[in-house]
């Protein structure tokens, strides 16, 4: 570990931060759409794994169980919503999914 | 103190009254009932100022002013304003009058209404007036006197518009309704601003306060002036005097019973009322109460000459009513404020009871007004006719009735304090009003029977509208023995002007003094009037009763004259043109079609249609795709950390 | 060249090139497999950082849990094959690609700017310490006590939720 310097795993995570971002943006399919989501918390979450490594203190840890706890819910929540929405529109694709237009 | 205490009841009992009969008189329906909660509630009112009335009477002279504070209403700054009663003579004298005429005028009712659909809500109008005319006469402060005072303008408007489904000469009951409160509305302002003006300059509206500062104060008497006239301004539109006395002659579009109760007896010596309570701001401002005294007197001959020619029965009695109120103010404007307190309550006697008798009439009359086609009717209703007639000669100020006590004293008034002027044109006015009054006699109850025999069968009205007519007849006789003139009586001889002298006394005491005038100058211009009033009855008697077509004559001849009168010397036609239409006028043309249709449409729909582009525009931007909204979540994300970067 | 650096920079070049495929595939069900794999890179990654316990957790919730519900979920919906990518809006997706590298670049220079390593000196045996069950255990169960119940309740609440949301008819 300490051969590596700890700036390869922040890139990384940046890295995987901006192709969520991008998958976010341009997918259309919500399920996916959902997909980039958690490959951003996961790259949240190997930040936290980083730094808590490095500085030796378990708290950025106990940060990632507490996130991956979140995630769960937000998946299930997520998923429920979609399927809601599926039975209704018989469709996932955000684009036909414009509810929010006036 | 337990009655005089007990004074907050009078006003309380017919708001009661209203509320109920007004609340529940549909569910009621029964007349009885309605009827007897209504009279009741101004009946114990009634009971209770005569109460309140002998307990005053017992007191020593200088007790015999009581406030009877209920809450506090008003605190806004320095302005305090009590919800108080004034029992005092004067107020008791007119509450007296108010609940003692009110009363009979319930009763009454109940037998002129009855079958009315409206039956309800009469009653329930009616205790409302009493309730608002009460505060008015009872108010301890000019506040309260102008609740009541909008109270009773509201009643008004109210029961003129009673029938409000009936038409009314050219127009409806709610047009003479409108035009009614929108005179009034007119008054109301000038009192306004007169009340303005003392709270002004004396820091108070409370009577006792602001009186007493008047007495007091170094005060320009021009001040004073200006309050007075704006005080007579709001006593010329209540109480119907030039030139705000167009709306009483309209309000006969009303029930008789209200305009014998608000047009005859009550509301329309407010005005007179207050300018006695203020008596000594008025007496303060010499030149207005030469205006006060000058308006009267037009009023007075102006109204009595336009009630020579009217056919309609009620309207007759409306321009003697205006043209006794003229009288009032005569009295008032000469300094002699109690003889036209005198005048007011004789006046609610006998002008009630000419109010109800006309009611009778027309009620077997089956609603004909026209006094021509009255006639004979003598033999048909002896109960009224009889009545009528006590109340005329009242009037006309016979000797020994009341009308003669209090008219003479006027009169007299005006002679000592106006001039021989000032006399000779009441004195006209009087034999005027005897013409007219005996021509209405004669026309109605004598000479041929002038109405269509098979469809109107005339008969006698039931036990509950004579009973109040006769005792109202009792009242015309005598009421005039409580102020005997001093001449006749000696120098205390007067109980009622004794009784009200205490509240007149800082008038008086501003007002030149009387000038020295003998008893044989009064007793002699008390004879000429008189006499003067004898010969006109003989003459009208001998004109519409014996030789009808000397009238006819004479108003061939005179027939521009005659034309002028019958049209009310144009005087509501000349308003028409110089008020009501260049309003109308500039409200449609102006106010709607330019200012309201362009300006006012113009910058709302302006505005609104501003609004509607720039946001036809801008929803473009509301996509509804949910990623639409997150790249430009991203471009700000961008954006802040590109600042980050930047300052660091 | 020691081991840790090879597993580093191939368990790095996993996760990175498994992220871009997931997100370029047309089949909803690729990306989630290549999802999966891209999970399984970053917790060889927690492990290369001494976190034990986060790299167990990230395999049982992460990819077995929650990628498991997707999965499902797609399985269930079967919804059809998307598009190509640029087919239509290809302007706003252009677009949105660049705004996601220009953010990656000023997040690149800002490590590289701020450069943490200068200043921290990695202490091994504390690194190994802070990643056991029993560190964090202890974190959770004493410190973190009430966030820990709410996390709790709010799996609680997001159960009844799911169910609720995902059943046919409101009775």
């Amino acid at each position: 570990m300490s051969s590596i310097p700890m700036e390869y795993y922040l890139i990384l995570s940046a890295f995987m931060f901006s192709v969520g971002v991008a998958g976010v943006l341009i997918r259309r399919n919500a399920i996916v759409v959902f997909m980039c989501i958690e490959l951003m918390l996961n790259s949240a979450n190997l930040t936290l794994v980083t730094f808590s490594s490095y500085l030796g203190n378990s708290i950025g840890q106990v940060f990632v169980f507490f996130v991956m706890t979140v995630a769960a819910a937000e998946a299930a929540v997520g998923l429920a919503i979609i399927i809601a929405i599926f039975r209704n529109k018989k469709t996932v694709n955000i684009d036909e999914i414009n509810i929010f237009k006036w | 103190m337990v009655i005089i205490n007990l004074i907050y009841l009078t006003t309380l009992l017919p708001l009661a009254g209203f509320l109920i009969n007004g609340l529940f008189g549909r569910k009621i329906k029964n007349e009885k009932i309605i009827g007897i909660i209504g009279s009741a509630a101004v009946g114990i009112s009634f009971l209770i100022v005569l109460g309140a009335f002998i307990q005053t009477l017992g007191l020593p002279t200088e007790e015999r002013s009581n406030t009877v504070e209920l809450f506090s209403w008003l605190n806004v700054g320095g302005l305090h304003i009590k919800f108080a009663y004034l029992v005092d003579q004067l107020s008791l004298t007119m509450s007296l009058i108010v609940t003692g005429v009110g009363f009979l005028i319930h009763v009454y009712s109940i037998g002129y209404m009855h079958g009315d659909k409206g039956f309800w809500r009469f009653f329930a109008y009616l205790n409302l007036f009493i309730f608002a005319m009460m505060n008015l006469v009872l108010g301890d402060n000019f506040v309260v006197l102008f609740l009541g005072w909008e109270g009773v303008g509201l009643c008004s408007y109210l029961l003129i518009g009673f029938w409000y489904d009936r038409k009314f000469e050219k127009g409806t009951t709610s047009q003479a309704a409108k035009k009614a409160f929108v005179v009034n509305r007119i008054g109301d302002f000038g009192f306004l601003l007169g009340m303005f003006l003392i709270y002004m300059t004396f820091d108070s509206l409370n009577f006792k306060e602001v009186f007493s500062r008047a007495a007091s104060f170094p005060i320009a008497e021009s001040t004073f002036g200006l309050i007075a006239l704006f005080l007579f301004i709001g006593a010329t539109g209540k109480s119907a005097q030039i030139p705000l006395f167009v709306w009483l002659p309209d309000a006969m579009a009303g029930p008789t019973p209200v305009s014998a109760l608000i047009h005859a007896a009550t509301m329309v010596t407010a005005g007179v009322y207050m300018v006695s309570r203020a008596s000594i701001i008025f007496a303060s401002a010499p030149v207005v109460m030469t205006v006060v005294a000058v308006t009267g007197l037009l009023t007075a001959i102006m109204a009595a000459s336009i009630g020579l020619v009217q056919n309609d029965i009620k309207k007759v009695l409306a321009y003697s009513t205006v043209s006794q109120l003229g009288y009032m103010f005569l009295a008032a404007g000469v300094g002699a404020f109690s003889a036209s307190i005198f005048h007011v309550m004789t006046h609610a006697f006998f002008k009630a009871l000419l109010f109800l008798g006309a009611g009778s009439v027309i009620h077997g009359m089956h609603d004909e007004q026209n006094i021509q086609k009255y006639g004979g009717l003598k033999k048909y209703m002896p109960k009224t006719y009889i009545t009528f007639f006590i109340a005329t000669l009242a009037i006309t100020g016979v000797p020994g009735l009341s009308g003669f006590f209090s008219k003479d004293e006027i009169l007299w008034s005006a002679y000592a304090n106006g001039g021989f002027v000032f006399w000779l044109i009441g004195a006209i006015t009087a034999m005027l009003t005897a013409f007219y009054m005996f021509r209405l006699v004669s026309l109605t109850f004598y000479g041929k029977e002038r109405f269509d025999h098979h469809h109107i069968h005339p008969h006698e009205s039931p036990a509950l509208m004579t009973v109040p007519l006769m005792i109202l007849a009792f009242l015309s006789v005598v009421g005039g023995y409580v102020g005997i003139p001093k001449v006749f009586a000696g120098e205390h001889g007067n109980l009622f002007e004794g009784w009200l002298e205490p509240i007149y006394a800082p008038a008086q005491a501003k007002l030149a003094t009387f000038g020295s005038h003998t008893h044989l100058e009064e007793i002699l211009l008390m004879a000429v009037s008189v006499a003067a009033v004898l010969s006109a009855i003989y003459f009208s008697l001998h004109v519409y009763r014996k030789n009808p077509q000397i009238a006819e004559n004479v108003s061939n001849k005179f027939k521009g004259f005659y034309n002028l009168l019958l049209n009310k010397y144009f005087v509501d036609e000349a308003y028409e043109a110089a008020v009501v239409q260049p309003i109308q006028k500039g409200s449609e043309k102006f106010l709607w079609k330019i200012f309201d249709v362009k300006i006012i449409d113009g910058m709302v729909n302006g505005v609104a249609s501003l609004v509607e582009s720039g946001s036809g525009f801008i929803r473009k931007i509301q996509t509804g795709v949910t990623q639409s909204y997150a790249v430009v979540m991203m471009v700000g994300i961008a954006l802040a950390l590109l600042w980050l970067i930047l300052s660091l | 060249m020691n081991i840790q650096i090879i597993l580093f920079i191939v368990l790095a070049s996993v996760a990175a090139v498994s992220s871009v495929v997931m997100i370029t595939r047309k089949n909803a069900v690729i990306s989630a497999v290549f999802l999966v794999l891209n999970f399984f890179a970053l917790a060889g990654l927690y492990l290369l950082l001494n976190a034990q316990f986060i790299a167990v957790v990230q395999i049982i919730v992460y990819a077995g849990a929650i990628m498991v519900l997707f999965l499902f979920v797609l399985m269930l919906l079967n919804t059809e094959t998307e598009h190509k990518l640029f087919v239509d809006k290809r302007a706003i997706k252009f677009f949105s690609i660049l705004v996601s590298a220009f953010v990656f670049v000023q997040v690149a220079y800002l490590i590289f700017f701020g450069h943490p390593s200068r200043t921290l000196t990695p202490d091994e045996a504390a690194s190994v310490k802070a990643g056991t069950i029993q560190a964090i255990g202890q974190q959770l169960y004493t410190n973190y006590i009430i966030p820990f119940e709410i996390a709790g309740f709010l799996l609680l609440a997001a159960t009844i939720g799911a169910l609720v949301l995902a059943k046919k008819k409101f009775e």
